[in-house]
């Protein structure tokens, strides 16, 4: 497992400076030291969250979003009427609730049709994963600068240390 | 419907006023008339229009406030904008940016899809900024108002909201003449 302090290290190293996003259980380690490193600025609602992102970025910052999966569909329109189609890059770190059909009921439909809903939309990810870290935090930065959309790092449950592991 | 007692100002005749007492400040427009006319009266390159995802622009005017915190960032709302991203008025209030004016046009109604009502008429969006911690809020409805009260909000440290009870009539502009992508590199390049 990898610890959220590594984690964050990793992704202020490739350049990421601004983070907001609501939280979720599998990115607390991660938003905790994000906020004790005082990085980290809370938002109400992903859609919010992608906005102020949006802002961000035109403000000279590179900007990543933590949300769990479910703000994924609380966020879509803002992505693609926002984001998307005005080249406004950033980092949406998604937990993956739901993932092989391991959660709450509510987390079902999306732990199951997320990576499609994000292909339906153009928007590219990618599955974290200790072993790929490198490649994965390598991919990121190159598919940021390159495309200038949001990419999509998809984090499950028991990678980067959570709040209590 | 008719419109609250007093107001007489027509949205354009509002966004001209505020935009002719804006100097260097960055300003972001929300979608449908506000960008419109805010377009086709004051183009300049610290303008930032908005023309899909409803309700985020104080969200995207807040990311440039807290990343900017030596530039004044005004918002040009309205209040179905306001209704559907209410969340956004808590966000402001907590955090409290200090450079962050956000002008409300309250016309009542959801005027680019055919002026159906919305719920401005009993809420009143001022009080809810209030209530959310916005330093400073005003509502007017006469320009010299409307005048006097932004200088006074450019001049002082916020969050600020200017609510501006404007009347139903919409100009008869066309549409952001430019593409999305190079509304954001103008803007961004007008930052730097």
């Amino acid at each position: 497992m990898i610890e959220s302090d590594s984690f964050v290290q990793a992704l202020q190293d490739i350049g990421f400076d601004f983070f907001t996003g609501v939280p979720d259980s599998i990115l607390g380690g991660i938003i905790a030291t994000l906020v004790e490193r005082r990085l980290y600025t809370p938002a109400v609602r992903e859609d919010e969250a992608v906005a102020m992102a949006a802002g961000a970025y035109m403000a000279g910052k590179v900007p990543t979003v933590l949300m769990q999966n479910s703000g994924l569909g609380t966020s879509l329109n803002t992505l693609i009427s926002l984001n998307l189609i005005y080249r406004q890059p950033c980092l949406l770190l998604i937990s993956w609730r739901g993932f092989q059909g391991q959660d709450a009921p509510e987390h079902l439909v999306m732990g199951q049709s997320m990576t499609q809903l994000l292909d339906a939309v153009r928007i590219p990810h990618r599955t974290f994963t200790e072993q790929s870290a490198v490649d994965d935090f390598k991919w990121t930065a190159q598919t940021f600068m390159k495309m200038h959309v949001p990419v999509a790092l998809l984090l499950k449950k028991g990678v980067v240390k959570g709040i209590q592991p | 419907m008719r419109p609250e007692e007093g107001t007489i100002q027509s949205r354009s005749r509002a966004i001209e006023a505020v935009m002719s007492l804006i100097t260097d400040q960055l300003v972001i427009i929300c979608n449908g008339f506000p960008s419109r006319e805010a377009f086709h009266l004051a183009d300049r390159p610290q303008n930032f229009y908005m023309i899909g995802s409803m309700g985020v622009a104080p969200a995207i005017g807040l990311g440039v406030a807290l990343s900017k915190p030596e530039k004044k960032v005004i918002v040009l709302d309205g209040d179905g904008n306001v209704l559907m991203g209410m969340g956004t008025l808590a966000t402001v209030g907590a955090l409290r940016p200090k450079n962050f004016v956000h002008v409300v046009f309250d016309n009542e109604v959801y005027g680019s899809t055919g002026n159906q009502p919305t719920f401005s008429r009993v809420v009143r969006l001022d009080q809810v900024a209030k209530a959310a911690g916005y330093v400073n809020v005003e509502r007017v409805h006469e320009r010299e108002d409307l005048v006097y009260e932004f200088k006074d909000m450019l001049a002082k440290e916020g969050p600020s909201m200017l609510l501006v009870k404007v009347t139903d009539q919409a100009d008869d502009v066309g549409r952001v003449l430019l593409e999305p992508p190079d509304i954001t590199q103008r803007f961004k390049k007008a930052i730097e």
